[in-house]
């Protein structure tokens, strides 16, 4: 067992420097803006002593990396600086925005993945049938929209024609479960839409592998039951590559959600990116893009090491 | 119970049963499970579904049909090879070719087309439409269907450049990369890595937040986004050519570099260099869609199917349906990419699971 902590805490080191690395990008792109920020947010209008005043109070005055440092250790212990529109700490808006968006990522998560799967697996066992070239047709449509495209149909059709869901996703804490999921369910659906298409897909191809591999031949020769075959054979195996699918998908709820916010004005942390990116809210774009980013990697680390402990061969590299 | 509903179950239960006679199983399971389907969505949303029901299979078959036309017209006019290659493609590549056709001549002939000017009022804000303007006015007043057709040219061409960047600079990066290997290979992986564990979406509102978005920052922008997946691609490729023995005897021979990525390797590369564009066609238009839906992407007065669904959207909480045509036409393509990709992957491939 040793041997697999060792990987698994190579794995993670290799996922924090990726971190690290992207930590920099974020803080540096900011550096690379014409002028610098104090011009950039006060425009060309502004006199010196303003410029200087402001620079000040950002701490602007200070060498770059001195300003990295202290800006990563602040972020690490959740204090993302203010605002620069409100004047607020940025963490406490986002705590709430960025919980908004799990929630609804979960939600999503929690009808695709069960159904996904099992369409993913019935699609390969009855592959080249009509049910799979329809199934191919549809979910490759799926894919093709923009989610926005999807959002829509589903507004116009569902909420407006037949008037079963709303259209409006606000939710707030005084609400019931209930009604935060009633509320919530289009948004929840149009991503639930893509993500089956995207696993349905993966599911297939990597089940299909699998079937075709000479162990499983080996086992029907030999008069293996179906059903055994599939429990006993390809299940084990296939465990590894359906971890992956999963939690590349659901790092994809977590990022793809942005648009979907949008449409839905759901108050989640993809809304806020896109209103401080036009508003030029650096402090705010910062935060969000590293909470994004980190999301993003701990769901690919996880699909990583997920495989690695289901999949024997994965802990002994060439 | 009226001549429709008995006309129609009688065309379903008919035909399957003549496709189950003359032991067409594909054609009898097509029929009869859209009879099945109809009798539950006939029980409950009564006529107006099984309306629903005829229009789509009415449009599939005419899409069938038209992309059945193309793929023979296809076959008469290219060349014998091209021809044996489209005789055995499926009705699918056939539709896909003949939608990014008409896209084309959309966008190249935008201004002949288009009855109005993509910027020009014409009238009132959201005028409903009449015999001047097909689909009505935007927010503006200005003519819907002019600015879908400009929209053609302007969205399609941006996110063509884009590709066409991010393919130069990811090919040339990743075929160098392996025919030089080491540390420049070793580098130019790992900052592809960094690159590629940053969602593209948010990446992108990143890099537009500070650069300002005008439409050649965010050709660059996307062009380094997506280069990093060409990049990988091209390098795997390229890593199994570069092995052969003929690259051996041209390198034995003296020739350069500059010359073994041209003349050798790239010819040995081109099948799944040119699915992959056509892959990344797909995302990075997705990418600028969605871009220009959030507002970030080409700026207005330019018409553009992304902000013209925002700019629309309120006209869906009335039920009318036109915001969603620049966000079906962005769809249609992607898809009609998507078909043609598959049967490229196909054919060079020779996949037959």
């Amino acid at each position: 067992m040793g041997d697999i902590a060792g990987i698994v805490l190579k794995r993670l080191g290799l996922g924090l420097i990726t971190l690290l690395v992207i930590s920099i990008i974020i803080f540096g792109a900011v550096e690379f803006l014409p002028g610098d920020l104090a011009q950039a947010v006060l425009g060309q209008g502004a006199t010196e002593e303003n410029l200087a005043a402001f620079r000040k109070q950002l701490g602007l005055d200070r060498a770059a990396p001195i300003r990295y440092f202290e800006w990563l250790g602040n972020a690490v212990t959740g204090d993302f600086g203010n605002s620069l529109v409100s004047q607020k700490p940025v963490s406490e808006a986002i705590g709430e925005r960025f919980g908004n968006t799990l929630f609804l990522a979960l939600y999503a998560a929690c009808i695709a993945v069960p159904i996904a799967i099992f369409l993913g697996v019935l699609v390969a066992l009855y592959r080249n049938s009509v049910f799979d070239r329809v199934a191919n047709v549809m979910t490759l449509t799926s894919i093709s929209s923009p989610e926005f495209f999807l959002g829509y149909i589903l507004i116009l059709f569902i909420s407006v024609k037949w008037e079963m869901f709303p259209a409006i996703a606000k939710i707030d804490d005084g609400m019931t479960l209930m009604e935060k999921l009633n509320r919530t369910f289009l948004p929840a659906l149009t991503m639930v839409l893509v993500v089956v298409a995207h696993m349905m897909r993966m599911t297939r191809a990597s089940i299909i592998n699998l079937l075709a591999s000479p162990y499983v031949e080996m086992a029907r020769l030999k008069g293996v039951p179906a059903w055994k075959v599939i429990v006993k054979h390809t299940l084990p195996n296939a465990w590894a590559p359906v971890i992956n699918v999963i939690a590349m998908n659901l790092a994809y709820l977590i990022t793809g959600v942005v648009l979907v916010e949008v449409v839905f004005v759901y108050p989640g942390i993809g809304q806020m990116l896109v209103d401080s990116v036009s508003k030029r809210d650096f402090p705010v774009v910062q935060a969000c893009c590293l909470i994004f980013a980190a999301t993003f990697i701990l769901l690919n680390l996880a699909a990583d090491v997920g495989s690695i402990l289901t999949n024997p061969r994965l802990r002994h590299p060439k | 119970m009226n001549y429709f509903i008995i006309g129609f179950y009688a065309l379903l239960i008919g035909g399957s049963s003549l496709a189950a006679y003359y032991q067409k199983r594909t054609a009898f399971i097509l029929l009869f499970s859209l009879t099945l389907v109809s009798f539950v969505m006939g029980i409950v949303g009564g006529e107006a579904m099984l309306w629903t029901v005829t229009i789509g299979a009415g449009l599939i078959a005419f899409s069938a049909g038209v992309s059945y036309s193309f793929r023979e017209f296809l076959v008469v006019i290219l060349p014998p090879n091209g021809a044996k290659a489209m005789r055995t493609a499926p009705l699918t590549a056939g539709f896909g070719l003949f939608v990014i056709f008409t896209y084309a001549i959309a966008g190249i002939f935008a201004p002949i087309i288009a009855p109005f000017g993509e910027a020009e009022v014409i009238s009132s804000a959201f005028a409903p439409a009449d015999e001047n303007m097909l689909l009505g006015a935007d927010q503006l007043g200005r003519d819907m269907f002019s600015r879908i057709i400009y929209g053609a040219r302007n969205t399609v061409g941006l996110a063509l450049l884009a590709t066409i960047l991010a393919f130069v600079m990811g090919a040339t990066a990743g075929l160098y990369a392996a025919t030089k290997g080491g540390k420049l290979d070793q580098l130019l992986g790992r900052i592809v890595d960094v690159i590629m564990s940053i969602p593209s979406l948010i990446f992108s509102l990143l890099l537009l937040s500070i650069f300002g978005t005008n439409t050649v920052t965010l050709i660059i922008v996307i062009a380094i986004i997506y280069a990093p997946r060409v990049f990988r691609l091209a390098r795997s490729v390229g890593g199994n050519v570069v092995v052969m023995d003929y690259i051996e005897a041209a390198k034995l021979r003296g020739e350069g570099t500059w010359y073994l990525i041209r003349k050798e390797i790239l010819p040995n590369s081109t099948a799944p260099l040119i699915a992959e564009f056509g892959l990344e066609f797909c995302f990075v238009f997705l990418l600028v869609a969605g871009l220009s839906f959030l507002g970030l992407g080409i700026q207005p007065p330019t018409a553009d199917w992304g902000s013209m669904v925002r700019e629309n959207a309120t006209l869906i909480s009335f039920g009318e349906i036109t915001p969603l045509i620049p966000a079906g036409a962005i769809a249609l393509l992607t898809v009609a990419v998507n078909f043609v990709v598959d049967w490229m992957l196909y054919r060079s491939s020779g996949l037959k699971e």
